[in-house]
């Protein structure tokens, strides 16, 4: 024990047999905590969806550099897939493989600036009102919710029909999706937030002196981070979905191409009456395959937000060990 | 040295229920004076209004009226953006009161760095170990790891150094010990003693146990429902309690002499309700009615 007090103090303040011997900290502790903890937990479902994730991010990523150019026309019209074109052709013989391979790009892009500014916005009006409390808390949870109660969709069909086709860039359908997309989120903060801010450690920074911008950003944001994790994962899936709806309805950015796009035109060079499924499958697969990875990490970061599940996870886990132990064991008796 | 006044505090909350709303008196009245050196315990039931005063001395509740002033040993008034070097708190529940995500070290060095108590990286490090040694730590085995890797006494510690690091004067203790295991109570109470010895510190000390109050304390003040119904040397006030309701917290508390046999304690003639608002002054060896003298009279 490193201690400055002479011994017979030291004695007076630990008396033997205590508890709380200064020197008793385990040597072997776990050192999972803080940082640590916001991880989540390896689990297959993870990984599984990771894959999916980075595999799709790469193929959109560097695809472009391995293909041509998704618009060149050729007069082979809707040939199925050969060794010269993976996936075949549209009906005006452009190659599938890559425009899916810039559609997945433009799709990724789309998802990825919604996730960012529906979080930040949900961050904003969430946090700042949970923590504010009073007026501005009022004004904050009263905006989200009529922000929630306004029907997603439509609106964004109305906004989006309004801006004319020209000026309907990707970034115009990004901020029309953040939007309508950030409400349901802000009120979970909320609720969180108001429960952080109400805990003695906060108390604490306040008795301290910490600036409020500080007590927020330092003490309370960190423990709210697997649940931002979380929102905004499902603010990308949602906004890939919705984009893609949009642009199935030829209400999408006009410059840019995503799987959506690539839908809305399938569907308009009857692609499945002519059978030519090389043409709408692919979009459809590589939509359905991204947002199940992304679910499949949101329900790892479940785990962490909720105790309950992660308990539950680490007794399957262990019962599972245990059970391949034992299977060991009695196999290698066996032999 | 600083001094700590507090006068006529009194904190109402606002209850709505509905359309409704109505006022709910959580402090009347509060009135007293802490002084470097002594240690003044705050004794109640749970709902007394204790912890409340507490959080308005922390400036974590604003008081509905009256005043809390804090005198520096120049005698002149700390003005409000350094009120906080001189007079700090240690919260009850130490498993709340330190944030999971952050290390034992950033608690510490965070108000260091706010009251310009230490500059730059290599400085504050060490005096968080100064502060952890103080309150008997192993510095280096302490400073990185995160509050759940230690016990609640270790943790208490580690927010009493906390409380020390803007170089507090007046110290409120809410509770400090209620939450920790028996075994580590005794540990963290004489370490409090050990730090109001050395750095002559005014403490408030909330409890609800009187044993504790009248070992460690000087004084003690007895609140129930939001009024001090008792004041007066430790030993006075718990060897002869006057109000009815000290009365009772003081026979609640088990006697080791009479070992099962009824207590002695004469009965008052005046029912409770004639001595409800009324303030025994073992001090000024009255009763006192604050509502119609104040509080400076009750203090003085």
């Amino acid at each position: 024990m490193t201690s400055v007090i002479p011994p017979d103090r030291a004695l007076e303040e630990s008396p033997p047999g205590t508890g709380d011997g200064t020197a008793a900290l385990p040597p072997t502790a776990r050192r999972r905590g803080g940082r640590r903890a916001l991880l989540p937990t390896w689990s297959p479902k993870l990984g599984i969806g990771l894959g999916l994730v980075v595999a799709i991010a790469l193929f959109g990523l560097i695809g472009p550099l391995f293909t041509g150019d998704p618009d060149t026309i050729r007069n082979i019209g809707l040939t199925p897939p050969s060794g010269e074109h993976l996936l075949g052709t549209t009906q005006t013989g452009q190659d599938v493989l890559a425009q899916l391979v810039h559609a997945t790009r433009g799709s990724l892009q789309i998802g990825l600036l919604v996730g960012v500014m529906a979080t930040a916005l949900s961050a904003l009006f969430g946090i700042i009102g949970g923590y504010a409390g009073g007026f501005a808390d009022e004004a904050f949870s009263l905006f989200s919710n009529v922000m929630l109660v306004i029907p997603g969709l439509p609106l964004v069909i109305v906004i989006s029909g309004f801006v004319p086709a020209d000026q309907r860039g990707s970034w115009t359908i990004a901020v029309v999706l953040a939007i309508t997309g950030w409400a349901a989120a802000a009120r979970v903060l909320r609720a969180q937030t108001l429960s952080l801010r109400g805990r003695d450690y906060v108390a604490a920074a306040r008795v301290a002196g910490e600036k409020p911008w500080r007590v927020i950003c330092v003490e309370i944001l960190p423990n709210l981070l697997p649940l931002l994790a979380s929102q905004f994962v499902f603010s990308v899936i949602a906004a890939i979905l919705n984009e893609a709806g949009l642009s199935f309805l030829g209400l999408g950015a006009s410059n840019s191409s995503t799987l959506g796009t690539m839908l809305y035109f399938a569907q308009n060079g009857f692609a499945l009456q002519r059978e030519a499924w090389w043409w709408f499958a692919p979009p459809g697969v590589v939509i359905a395959a991204f947002g199940c990875g992304l679910a499949l990490i949101n329900f790892s970061l479940d785990e962490i937000i909720n105790p309950r599940l992660r308990e539950a996870g680490r007794r399957r886990r262990a019962a599972a060990k245990a059970g391949r132990d034992t299977e060991r064991v009695t196999r290698s008796t066996a032999a | 040295m600083t001094t700590l006044e507090v006068r006529d505090l009194v904190k109402d909350f606002t209850l709505r229920s509905g359309l409704r709303r109505s006022r709910l008196r959580a402090v009347h009245r509060v009135g007293f004076t802490l002084v470097p050196g002594r240690t003044v315990a705050l004794v109640g039931a749970s709902g007394s209004g204790k912890s409340t005063v507490a959080r308005m001395i922390a400036r974590l509740e604003k008081p509905t009226s009256g005043a809390i002033t804090a005198v520096d040993s120049a005698g002149r008034r700390v003005e409000d953006p350094r009120y906080r070097d001189h007079v700090q708190m240690v919260f009850q529940d130490p498993f709340a009161s330190l944030n999971p995500f952050h290390s034992v070290e950033h608690h510490i060095a965070r108000p260091l760095l706010l009251h310009g108590r230490s500059r730059g990286r290599d400085e504050t490090r060490e005096r968080v170990a100064q502060l952890l040694e103080r309150v008997s730590l192993p510095a280096a085995a302490v400073m990185d790891r995160r509050p759940h890797e230690l016990s609640g006494g270790q943790r208490q510690r580690v927010a009493i150094a906390r409380a020390l690091a803007p170089g507090a004067q007046v110290v409120v203790a809410d509770e400090p010990v209620s939450m920790l295991d028996v075994s580590s109570r005794l540990g963290v109470l004489n370490l409090l003693a050990r730090l109001q010895r050395e750095d002559d510190l005014a403490v408030l000390y909330i409890t609800h146990d009187l044993a504790t109050a009248r070992h460690f304390s000087d004084d003690i003040l007895v609140m129930n429902r939001g009024r001090v119904v008792e004041r007066g040397p430790a030993d006075d006030v718990i060897l002869g309690p006057r109000h009815p309701y000290t009365q009772l917290l003081a026979a609640a508390a088990p006697d080791p002499e009479l070992r099962g046999r009824l207590g002695s304690a004469e009965p008052e003639p005046e029912t409770a309700s004639d001595r409800d608002h009324l303030t025994y002054d073992h001090f000024a060896g009255r009763w006192i009615d604050v509502d119609a003298e104040g509080t400076d009279a009750a203090a003085a």
